[in-house]
């Protein structure tokens, strides 16, 4: 399905089924570069971190912070009276991404052998896992890794496997460290970092699953061939969760840099149904869309951020001829307006006026000062938030009126949909329809 | 109820501060009670030396725990986007249709709780289902039935 001149990192050796086994992945050479860090001495923690800062790897979590500028922030040992903790974000809950799930499910170990490098890199007292508790299956599937790894003498440091309770939020990092420490999922104000306080008011570096899964590979093959894989900005391979509306959907491990068109097509068969491409939301939810006529940009983040968006969680979700674009800005606000944790006001408030508002366009009740009221409230809430949640909300309504406005205009004029029920999206509902049944009196607000 | 207290006292024991077990403490006090009952709540906060009332507000916050009577079983269909865009809508009333309740309900014989969900993390293939937290996918309307009939078995 790939092509063969890609280089496969993360999921090496798993191509064909999973290395859960540990003498499955040891048999590919895993655990090779954390001996070498342990036994050999080669590789004090110095030299790992140099080697991941010339990698020149970004989070794969979505905000795409360097890592190893991220692990120079944590402060030596002796410099500092506290442990030193280690966790990894496997809370995967942004719409579209998956490729975390694939990880604990087909390479354990190597995201088990990434977490003891990184921990003993920065001097680590102990590794925490936080994963969203909707993954039962992966968690469990990590923990067996986990003892066999442990029974093997391979984890020096320990690692606790935690289960989240279901809450988007908590992939933000320091709502991950407040729920972490047993109180409700909300961001935290920023600085202080969590390099210097974090869990437990203790220095704590967080990294994203995949980024701890690609350290082991960083070692073996040396940061600075790593560095040469992908392009500049964006080095080394990049599992692209590819969802909707493809033939083949599924993660698909390439070089930053690679187009749209080559993951949408080549990888994933291209258009369900031969139909025609409409848009495609670049890197989650929380991206800003982009065109069918933009299918040529390459996916890294200097090429996206030219485009309009972002890479952020590498989650390509593509969107077919038959979507209603308000509906879709639609389901995918209220997904915000549910997950907003209630912290900041414009949050909280905006998302709800937001998914009010989309609703009155959809339903052909709203007027042209309604459609300005939209990108009115998407002003008032981007950049004034504690976490990228709100920013996010804000940016991709825009985005959706800014690239799709005749189609918004037209439930105006029409007085409804104008696909009247034929979207792919129509009748769709949302756990927010759910909770928020009666809605009469928010919209008496209007 | 101190077996349920000594389980709780033993996962908190895993961490270096104590509240830290306060999300696997509810899980299990769920299991527990069927859903977090006001006695659930109680223990939990015996267990870990906190109150009741900041057990029910950290409850309340996350999606997975019941502070209300659910359902034996729990079916979940993911609606978001992903899974949107490839007719999760049809099999969320395909859903509603066989067991004859709506959305957001529980059967009158309180075996099944059906619920749209947010994104569940596997959408190269969906409709994506979760059945009591197991993942089935992908999903289409006509394997509704085989689905509802294996829960109505058990």
């Amino acid at each position: 399905m790939t092509k063969a001149a890609h280089p496969v990192l993360v999921l090496a050796g798993a191509e064909t089924g999973d290395l859960r086994a540990l003498e499955d992945y040891r048999q590919t050479g895993g655990y090779a570069s954390l001996e070498k860090v342990r036994t050999l001495g080669k590789l004090g923690p110095a030299r790992v971190l140099e080697e991941i800062k010339q990698s020149g790897i970004r989070g794969r979590g979505g905000a795409g912070f360097p890592m190893g500028q991220k692990a120079s922030f944590i402060p030596a040992p002796d410099t500092t009276a506290k442990p030193i903790y280690l966790v990894v974000n496997a809370d995967e809950s942004e719409p579209g991404a998956f490729k975390d799930r694939e990880i604990i499910e087909r390479v354990p170990h190597r995201l088990i052998e990434g977490t003891q490098i990184t921990a003993l890199a920065i001097h680590a007292e102990r590794c925490f896992i936080y994963i969203r508790g909707e993954y039962l299956t992966e968690s469990e599937i990590f923990s067996a890794a986990l003892a066999e790894a442990e029974a093997a003498g391979l984890v020096s440091v320990p690692i606790t496997v935690h289960r989240g309770a279901g809450a988007y939020i908590c992939g933000e990092e320091t709502a991950l460290l407040e729920s972490l420490e047993g109180k409700r999922g909300q961001p935290r104000s920023k600085p202080p970092f969590p390099a210097l306080v974090g869990l437990y008011d203790a220095p704590t570096l967080i990294n994203n699953v995949e980024t701890i899964a690609t350290v082991p590979k960083i070692l073996e093959i040396g940061g600075a061939a790593y560095a040469k894989i992908g392009v500049e900005g964006s080095t080394g391979t990049r599992l692209f969760s590819l969802s909707g509306n493809v033939v083949r959907g599924g993660n698909y491990e390439l070089p930053h840099g690679t187009p749209f068109r080559e993951l949408i097509e080549d990888c994933g068969g291209g258009i369900a149904e031969g139909r025609k491409l409409k848009a495609i939301i670049p890197g989650g939810s929380s991206t800003p869309i982009l065109t069918a006529d933009q299918i040529d940009t390459p996916m890294d983040s200097a090429s996206l951020e030219k485009a309009g968006s972002f890479i952020g969680s590498a989650s390509v979700i593509v969107i077919d001829d038959r979507a209603c674009m308000v509906q879709l800005a639609l389901r995918v606000t209220q997904f915000y307006m549910n997950e907003s944790c209630g912290k900041c006001t414009p949050c909280r408030e905006g998302t709800r006026w937001l998914e009010m508002i989309l609703r009155k366009i959809e339903d052909g009740r709203a007027s042209r000062t309604e459609l300005e009221l939209l990108l009115d409230v998407c002003d008032r809430v981007l950049g004034k938030c504690l976490c990228p949640l709100g920013d996010s909300s804000a940016m991709v309504v825009a985005s959706y009126v800014e690239h799709f406005r005749e189609e918004f205009e037209a439930h105006l004029e029409r007085g409804g949909c104008p696909f009247g029920g034929t979207s792919s999206l129509a009748g769709v509902r949302s756990p927010v329809d759910e909770i928020y049944r009666g809605r009469v009196g928010q919209e008496a607000a209007l | 109820m101190t077996e349920l207290r000594d389980e709780i006292r033993a996962i908190a024991a895993l961490y270096p501060k104590p509240k830290s077990a306060l999300l696997p403490a509810l899980r299990l006090a769920q299991e527990h009670y069927g859903y977090l009952t006001p006695e659930a709540l109680r223990e939990v906060a015996a267990a870990l030396g906190t109150t009741p009332a900041y057990c029910r507000g950290i409850a309340s916050f996350y999606d997975m725990f019941e502070l209300e009577p659910a359902g034996a079983h729990l079916i979940e269909i993911c609606t978001n986007a992903s899974c949107a865009l490839v007719g999760a809508a049809q099999v969320l009333e395909a859903f509603e249709r066989e067991l004859e309740i709506k959305a957001g309900e529980t059967t009158p014989d309180g075996a099944i709780t059906l619920r749209s969900a947010e994104c569940l993390g596997d959408c190269g293939r969906g409709t994506v289902v979760s059945v009591d937290h197991r993942y089935r996918e992908p999903v289409k309307p006509e394997d509704v039935p085989a689905i509802v009939e294996e829960l109505r078995r058990d």
